[in-house]
């Protein structure tokens, strides 16, 4: 069993949902990003996710390109995102994802990338614009080297789709709270709630629902639905204007 | 041999081991949507009907096969044909495909347009199909093209689109794109993208291609009726590559030289251009595999080129399919050089090309040096100049 799945297993015993917090790698620094994570993980991160920035994010609102511009500019690539990785397994045992577009993993050849990245100690990815009908050769090898493989289903999702994402995905699967880009805003009611449902129709793995969840608030409603709580453009918005997200964290643990 | 593996491009959209469909999982409902509707349109009588007759007394197909004499003789070479795109309805071929897919989008009820633009001729032609069918019309253009193309941008607010500034990234075609996309992955449910080019996720490169193949079914007729026999080489300036494509298809299974032209700005070793097959390597971009401009670490480079149309990262897959098969070659054409052709053409035929199609001129200059008086080239004239003039101006260092 992945350490993704260990920790989804270990919180239903508890009664408990996964809080998963997002941050840009890199932004403001490498060894920020190295901070964070740990603060992340005293203040109650059960996963936590590390976008890798790329020129290009076509699935993200402003705030995340904003913190992708300045994470490249100040030189962050895969590469250096995968040592930083290495690193922090000397402190941390908490499960890590790389959230990242697909052609820095294919320019790095995803063969060696998904070697590369298990020996560095990551868990699992995320790759927005590699839906599982383009991904067979990613499958292969990340069920081969045990990377878990996390695809995203949307609001828009048809039973097909939710049948074929399902499939795919191990360690959890990522539901889009939204029919949009990340950092724009949410409502969760009664549709939510059934496009959940119908995803727990065809499958048992865990649903960790993301994107324009901005508060505690809004994460606790998201928990009392989903399998684990996804945080990014709040958080990324938060480091961005240099303020502390330990407390944030927090607050948003107590509600989940 | 399996017969289903042999089609070009297969059910996902791979020609070879380009194309296919790379995108947030929101938008595939309508991707699947949208080739459903397409596949049932394109056989659909009521369709071909409306479209044909808007191709006509809208447009004004078809357009001219124009002898371009003074240039054949001015050259000394070979006959030198234009395919007179430039005269469609709105200055260029992007019209063809922006009125087939406004048709399209109304069909499958969707009540608003949005689309990217480069030289501002796709935001022309789209926001043109949208006041034809009655929907709301949103464009996105980066501040730079904003910039050069500022008469286009004037146009498109005359014809009721909403005109959205990209500032973000290079604030060129590639970062209107994005936004393009963002806005789809929004507001898809009652939202048509218009892609402009023959790039994107399936079934954009085939559907526009479809579109376009217009141009060289009404070339190949033109060209048999006035010489009675098929051209030695066809020429046309790729972008995405929907002009060329256009041009191209039609004569696919014919022997004939085909040169698709792309944009050389300051020379490749500069890094200063936009030409994927002779500065790029394969790549995942915007909803496709194909050639792109990227760093080692798979960021996307800036482009440049003089003419906005053709300043992109990325080409469409279907012709990085063709190069492989050697059925269509690729070369570039500088900044300098299109310039050139921009004046000659506009002196020598009383034709002011677009910055885009000098780029193809430049080439029938180049070749027609080897090719006889008997040779037979076609050159697609892919739009007209007007758009580009105060910018060749500015170039100049002249003050309008
Ligand atoms: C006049 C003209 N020609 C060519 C192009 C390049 O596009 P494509 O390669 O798709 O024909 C453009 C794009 O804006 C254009 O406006």
């Amino acid at each position: 069993m992945s350490r993704i799945e260990q920790t989804f297993r270990d919180l239903k015993k508890k009664g408990r949902k996964a809080l998963i917090p997002y941050i840009m790698a890199g932004d403001p620094s490498l060894d920020a990003t190295k901070k964070f994570v740990i603060d992340l993980e005293r203040a109650g991160a059960d996963i936590i996710e590390l976008g890798v920035p790329f020129s290009d994010p076509l699935a993200d609102g402003p705030t995340i390109q904003r913190a992708s511009e300045r994470a490249l500019q100040h030189g962050t690539t895969l590469k250096k995102v995968l040592a930083l990785v290495k690193e922090i397994r000397r402190q941390s045992e908490i499960p890590l994802i790389l959230m990242t577009y697909y052609n820095p993993v294919f320019k790095y050849g995803t063969g060696a990338f998904v070697k590369k990245a298990v020996s560095a100690g990551v868990d699992g990815m995320i790759i927005p614009d590699l839906i599982p009908d383009e991904a067979e050769d990613f499958i292969r090898l990340a069920r081969q080297h045990r990377l878990d493989t996390i695809f995203l289903l949307a609001p828009t999702s048809t039973r097909e789709r939710i049948s074929r994402v399902a499939k795919a995905s191990t360690g959890f699967i990522y539901y889009v709270s939204i029919t949009g880009i990340t950092g724009a805003k949410l409502s969760v009611g009664k549709s939510m709630k059934n496009r959940l449902d119908s995803i727990k129709s065809v499958t048992k793995k865990p649903v960790a629902a993301g994107f324009g969840i901005s508060n505690p608030e809004e994460a606790s409603k998201v928990a009392k639905l989903a399998d684990g709580v996804i945080i990014g453009s709040a958080i990324v918005k938060l480091i961005s204007q240099g303020k502390s997200i330990k407390n944030f964290i927090k607050a948003v643990r107590k509600a989940v | 041999m399996n017969k289903k593996s042999d089609k070009v491009p297969d059910s996902k959209g791979h020609f070879g081991q380009y194309g296919g469909r790379f995108v947030p999982e929101t938008l595939m409902p309508a991707l699947i949507e949208l080739e459903k509707a397409y596949r049932k349109y394109r056989k659909n009588k009521d369709f071909l009907q409306e479209l044909k007759i808007l191709q006509k007394d809208f447009v004004g197909r078809p357009t001219p096969l124009y002898f371009a004499g003074n240039l054949s003789e001015y050259l000394g070479g070979p006959k030198i044909y234009l395919k007179r795109e430039d005269l469609c309805h709105t200055g260029a071929h992007k019209i063809n495909n922006a009125i087939a897919q406004a048709l399209l989008a109304r069909r499958m009820g969707k009540t608003r347009l949005i689309a990217e633009t480069g030289a501002g001729q796709h935001g022309v032609a789209t926001a043109t199909g949208a006041a034809l069918a009655g929907l709301e019309c949103e464009i996105y253009m980066g501040s730079e093209d904003i910039r050069r193309q500022a008469l286009n941008v004037f146009r498109m607010k005359l014809l009721g689109a909403k005109v959205t500034e990209v500032t973000l990234g290079s604030k060129t075609l590639k970062d209107a794109i994005n936004e393009a996309l963002r806005d789809w992955t929004t507001n898809v449910r009652n939202t048509h993208y218009v892609l402009g080019t023959v790039f994107g996720p399936h079934p954009y490169p085939v559907m526009v291609r479809d579109f376009q193949s217009i141009i060289g079914i009404e070339a190949r007729e033109q060209i048999m009726k006035a010489e009675n026999r098929l051209p030695d080489c066809l020429i046309a300036c790729v972008g995405g590559g929907s002009n060329s494509i256009g041009l191209f298809h039609a004569f696919l299974k014919d022997n004939i030289r085909m040169i698709g032209v792309e944009a050389g700005g300051h020379g490749i070793k500069s890094g200063k251009h936009a030409a994927r097959f002779a500065g790029g390597s394969l790549g995942i971009f915007q909803g496709c595999k194909s050639y792109l401009l990227q760093d080692r670490d798979g960021n996307v480079l800036g482009t440049h080129s003089v003419s906005a149309g053709l300043d992109y990262a990325s080409v469409g897959p279907e012709h990085c399919y063709l190069r492989d098969l050697r059925k269509i070659e690729y070369t570039y054409a500088t900044d300098r050089e299109a310039l050139r052709a921009f004046e000659l053409l506009s002196k020598i035929e009383g034709i002011i090309p677009a910055l885009e199609s000098a780029h193809a001129i430049t080439e029938a200059v180049k070749v027609a040096s080897s090719m006889n008086k008997k040779s037979i080239i076609i050159v697609n004239l892919s739009g007209r100049g007007d758009k580009d003039v105060q910018e060749v101006a500015r170039i100049k260092g002249i003050r309008l």
